[in-house]
């Protein structure tokens, strides 16, 4: 077996154990990035000397390479958010992930490509060119924590550091075909990432199980002094308490998430999901949801709104990149933002500025906060009935490259089965479920109350240990060697 | 409603970016099918509903009144696209 | 026609805090640019701020004290606009839910200025332009220093109410310890409000406003030159701008500021970093309780219970440091008008001389309740003790070593003073008829010769009294009245 067929907790207990060495891990890694990257594009930033950990035993995960989505800050490390604007920005401090991570004995093998701060659903609006999908080089691995899908989908580390704000970590993680989890809001300090909407954000793992995303929670959860959001909840006992065992757990289908729009092969995968659950003794029933019509534009409305704020502070005077020829101080403002920021960032930023302008913000804006309110109240009266949701994660599966930016609406309807859980607050994991008749991976989205992230990873813990769409890798990878 | 290349010059001045003229009417109508879809939010009765922005009832974060050491001045400089080593350059922004 | 001017006031105070609103880094004023910055005040990207207890503290203390009604749910809220003294291009400040609303202050014969309402908010930072380089320098360092800002009704019709108000505020603020209100240093700055209207009109005219006010004096002549240019403008049948104008200090006038307020949209929305505070009951109750006599009942008590003239607690409570300072001399045996004459005297003129403010002094009480003892018990002697003050006021040395060393503690040894007595009576005959013959001069001239004798250092009360004992024993005495 192949190393990078190995899952990061495998390796960890290899590498603890003596049978595999840190710098043999390094180098696989580094091996498997180089052949990778210039299919792929996963990476913005390669880490020319990865640090390795100090301490073997400092955590389970100690010595296995990773690497973080490109808007986590790492200090004396180029952070970019895949952005013109950031230029060669190198942060002065690291991130509380980061800092977490690497006591842990985590070892960062670089900075992963994306949407232009992590405003995307394909990875295609990253400055450093397109992330292309493992499984398939002419579509998109979803966004906008694509080159971490990639990265983890073609073993090129064994987990990956995303960001959440609608879907960003889940809904790549279901195109590639791994395992990926948006934890409940404040239990990740948001403390080093770049802000897209703040009340949104959520960092996470991507990775190649329930398993593992447990054991990567495990080091970076828990309240941070530095990001007044963060909860002060228990931390750290997420793997130890896994049981893999979902009887007598009640599980809904909310029949709004199955309706129109929902391609056919991704619904019947989903369903055969809750079928495996149910025959693993979960009780799985429908129910009606009806407030999922109002997720995505609520969403869009909250989420470009503080986006417009949150991006104001890239002007050019700082740090990052500085547009030349500029007159006085109005044009540099200009130049610099209009020339630095792409497409898609522009919309967003229009619409954030629109939506809260004077004579619009009670229209758009404040309605939003209000449908927010009732989006919350519907999952928790959901979550009175029932211990999960189960959903699909995307309606379709990876589209071809190029194929959504034409259509920036559609583009934004296709997160509808997403953005809710950021809406709410939830914790919400997106698991491997499938393949549809091209060969590409389908995802199946658990939802959790609250701070029910353990019942979350249980429940996909169980169904990996009843099937292995997990294991599944990209054509052409698993009988390659590490070079491939 | 509908969205005019007015409005969008505004929101782009609010905003500090420029479009091209070229990108300008495109740009409109994108806005405006989006705020357009926007409005099945008015499907839904909110009048007695209180706007969320806090999505937990968590509240009083607060930190003690101690001072930390600040910043090397070189590091927060480093990145500054003008600077003269001791501050950021911008041009003329004093009256 | 007659006019009434009508003012409202918008006035920053800098709380005194030793950090700043939501990063720890020190507020103290001045320091080398750029010294006194981290990533959260210079508006890193990923940097989350956290806020100051003590800065919540303050501002309660400080709304409590202008009876406003303190809002026991209250929130932050970004204001958004691009200037490169503002890192973030938006300003964390409140406008939905301010820390304090509806106040009332007492101005004096009979006038009551009502506060609108008072919110917390964090500095800017400041911009200096360099005419060598013709470019404008950003220091950060005042970035994220807490305020207040205090807004009133438009309830002023005078520039000497106006100076009345921020008298009493600057005093009240003082006495709370909420900030030093320092103008020369920034930490009490005032944007005026006017306009003018017929007088007996109820309406309102169209206002400017008013910035860059530093002193009392500033603020008094930028609102007269104000209300007679708009009287000008209106009585040449012209109109009054709304706008904003600065007030140009060397050319006494008053002008409109260049027009980055002509778009004024803030776009204000909930800041989704901080969440809200929540005020009990009991902590109002708690700040209440520790809120300190200011200015005004210190007056009435110092004049009810040690007879202070109305002068005296004027000039005494002028300062809280003084006050304080003068009610310890009190409480460590002085006899208040002592004290007082001292403080108004000797203190009051040693502050001026070395140019210092009484919270800054060196000198402490006991050292000054120490002076007065010894004066009181005749051991030093009032001109010598002026003298010992000025020795030790720098440095709050100690007196008793100061007398010591310097051989300055009065004669009150009766053995000694009778023996130097005795001798100017028998070298003095002619001085002794004189005043036996009822004329009191020679007595004065008696006492000059025995102090002359002491090196001035007897105390007056010991040398009266053994000398007319003396006189009286010679009286009855008829040998020494034969004596040459």
């Amino acid at each position: 077996m192949e190393l990078y067929e190995l899952s990061a907790l495998e390796l960890g207990k290899q590498i603890r154990a003596g049978v595999v060495t840190q710098d043999e891990a390094i180098a696989a890694s580094a091996a498997r990035i180089a052949a990778a990257q210039p299919d792929n594009n996963a990476f913005v930033t390669v880490a020319d000397a990865p640090a390795p950990a100090a301490a073997l035993d400092a955590s389970p995960l100690a010595g296995v390479p990773m690497a973080y989505k490109d808007n986590i800050c790492t200090r004396g490390v180029r952070t970019t958010c895949a952005s013109k604007i950031l230029g060669d920005f190198a942060p002065c401090y690291d991130a509380t992930v980061a800092q977490r991570l690497s006591a842990a004995g985590a070892v960062s093998m670089g900075k992963l490509n994306m949407d232009e701060f992590a405003m995307g659903s394909t990875s295609e609006t990253s400055f450093y060119g397109p992330v292309r999908n493992p499984w398939d080089l002419t579509r998109a691995p979803g966004g906008s924590s694509g080159g971490a899908a990639a990265a983890v989908a073609a073993g090129e580390v064994w987990y990956a550091i995303g960001s959440d704000t609608g879907g960003s970590i889940r809904q790549p993680a279901a195109y590639c075909g791994v395992t990926g989890m948006k934890p409940t809001y404040g239990t990740v300090s948001r403390y080093g990432l770049i802000a897209y909407a703040s009340s949104l954000d959520q960092m996470g793992p991507i990775a190649r199980s329930a398993a593992d995303c447990a054991a990567v929670l495990d080091l970076i959860q828990g309240k941070d002094p530095r990001d007044g959001t963060s909860l002060d909840a228990p931390a750290g006992r997420l793997l130890s308490s896994l049981t893999g065992n979902v009887r007598g757990r009640k599980i809904g289908l909310p029949v709004d998430c199955f309706g129109e729009g929902l391609d056919s092969e991704v619904r019947a995968a989903v369903l055969a999901a809750a079928d495996v659950l149910r025959a693993q003794g979960a009780v799985v029933e429908e129910f009606a949801l009806p407030v999922m019509a109002y997720v995505v534009p609520a969403y869009y409305i909250i989420a470009c709104a503080e986006a417009s704020s949150n991006l104001s502070r890239f002007d050019g005077v700082k740090y990052g990149w500085r547009a030349e020829g500029y007159e006085d101080l109005g044009e540099l403002y200009r130049k610099t933002r209009t020339e630095g920021f792409g497409a898609e960032v522009k919309r967003r930023i229009l619409l954030g500025t629109f939506v809260l302008s004077s004579g619009y913000y009670d229209a758009y804006y404040k309605k939003a906060l209000q449908v927010k309110a009732v989006i919350k109240g519907a999952f928790d009266e959901a979550f009175q009935r029932y211990d999960l949701l189960l959903t699909p994660v995307s309606p379709t599966t990876a589209p071809r490259l190029g194929e959504s930016l034409s259509d920036p609406l559609k583009m934004y309807l296709s997160d509808i089965y997403t953005v809710s859980v950021n809406l709410a607050g939830l914790p919400g994991l997106s698991m491997p479920c499938g393949l549809d008749s091209n060969g590409l991976p389908i995802g199946a989205q658990l939802i959790g109350p609250a701070l029910g992230d353990l019942a979350v990873l249980d429940a996909a813990h169980a169904y990996q240990q009843e099937t292995d769409w997990h294991k599944r890798r990209p054509g052409g990878m698993s009988k390659g060697g590490d070079a491939q | 409603m509908k969205i005019t290349e007015e409005l969008v010059d505004y929101v782009s001045e609010l905003s500090r970016l420029k479009l091209p003229e070229g990108e300008k009417a495109a740009m409109a109508a994108e806005l405006e099918q989006i705020v357009d879809y926007m409005d099945v939010l008015n499907g839904l009765d909110t009048a007695d509903v209180e706007p969320l922005s806090h999505v937990f009832p968590v509240k009083n974060v607060l930190r003690a009144d101690e001072v930390q050491p600040s910043c090397d001045r070189d590091a927060l400089l480093s990145g500054a696209p003008a600077s003269d080593g001791e501050a950021f350059l911008v041009p003329r922004a004093v009256e | 026609m007659t006019w009434e001017t009508v003012i409202g006031l918008e006035t920053h105070v800098e709380l005194a805090t030793k950090t700043k609103i939501f990063c720890s880094c020190t507020t103290q004023f001045g320091g080398a640019p750029n010294t006194h910055c981290c990533p959260v005040c210079t508006g890193m990207p990923g940097a989350l701020p956290v806020l100051n207890q003590q800065v919540v503290e303050l501002a309660v203390k400080a709304g409590l004290a202008l009876n406003c009604a303190i809002t026991r749910s209250s929130r932050f809220d970004r204001k958004n606009y691009f200037y490169p003294d503002l890192p973030k291009a938006y300003q964390i400040s409140q406008l939905y839910a301010p820390i304090a609303r509806d106040g009332a202050v007492d101005i004096g014969e009979g006038k009551t200025i009502r506060i609108h309402e008072m919110h917390m908010e964090e500095d800017a930072g400041k911009l200096v332009h360099d005419p060598w380089l013709d470019q404008t320098r950003a220091d950060y360092n005042r970035c994220g220093v807490p305020l207040i800002e205090i807004v009133t009704e438009p309830d002023f019709r005078s520039a000497e109410e106006v100076i009345s108000y921020l008298e009493k505020l600057k005093e009240t603020l003082q006495y709370l310890g909420v900030s030093d209100c320092k103008m020369q240093e920034g930490s009490l700055r005032c944007d005026v409000n006017l306009s003018v209207r017929p007088m007996g009109s109820q309406e309102l005219g169209t206002r400017t406003e008013m910035k860059n006010l530093n002193s009392f004096k500033a603020i008094s002549r930028a609102i007269q030159y104000e209300a007679r240019r708009q009287i000008e403008l209106i009585e040449e049948g012209k109109r009054v701008v709304q706008e904003t104008r600065r007030w140009d200090e060397n050319k006494d006038a008053t002008y409109a500021m260049r027009s980055k307020e002509n778009a004024q949209d803030y776009r204000y929305f909930p800041e989704p970093d901080i969440p809200p505070l929540e005020l009990s009951e009991e902590y109002l109750e708690r700040l209440r309780a520790q809120q300190p006599e200011l200015a005004q009942a210190k007056r009435a008590r110092y004049q009810a219970d040690w007879g202070l003239p109305a002068y005296d607690t004027e000039m005494i409570t002028s300062q809280k440091a003084l006050a304080d300072f003068f009610e310890a001399v009190v409480a460590l045996g002085a006899a208040p008008k002592q004290a007082a004459n001292w403080i108004m005297g000797e203190v009051l003129g040693a502050l001026s001389a070395h140019g210092l403010e009484a919270r800054d002094m060196a000198l402490t009480p006991p050292t000054l309740a120490r002076l007065i003892q010894l004066v009181m018990e005749g051991r030093l002697n009032r001109n010598t003790a002026v003298k010992v003050f000025e020795a030790v006021f720098e440095t709050d040395g100690d007196v008793d070593e100061y007398v010591k060393a310097h051989g300055l503690e009065q004669v009150s040894d009766a053995g000694l003073v009778t023996q130097v007595v005795e001798q100017v009576l028998s070298a003095n005959a002619k001085s002794v008829a004189d005043y036996r013959a009822g004329k009191e001069k020679a007595f004065g001239f008696l006492v000059g010769q025995v102090m002359r004798a002491l090196k001035g250092q007897a105390s007056p009360a010991v040398v009266n009294r053994v000398l007319r004992e003396k006189l009286q024993e010679h009286i009855e005495d008829p040998a020494i009245e034969n004596s040459p």
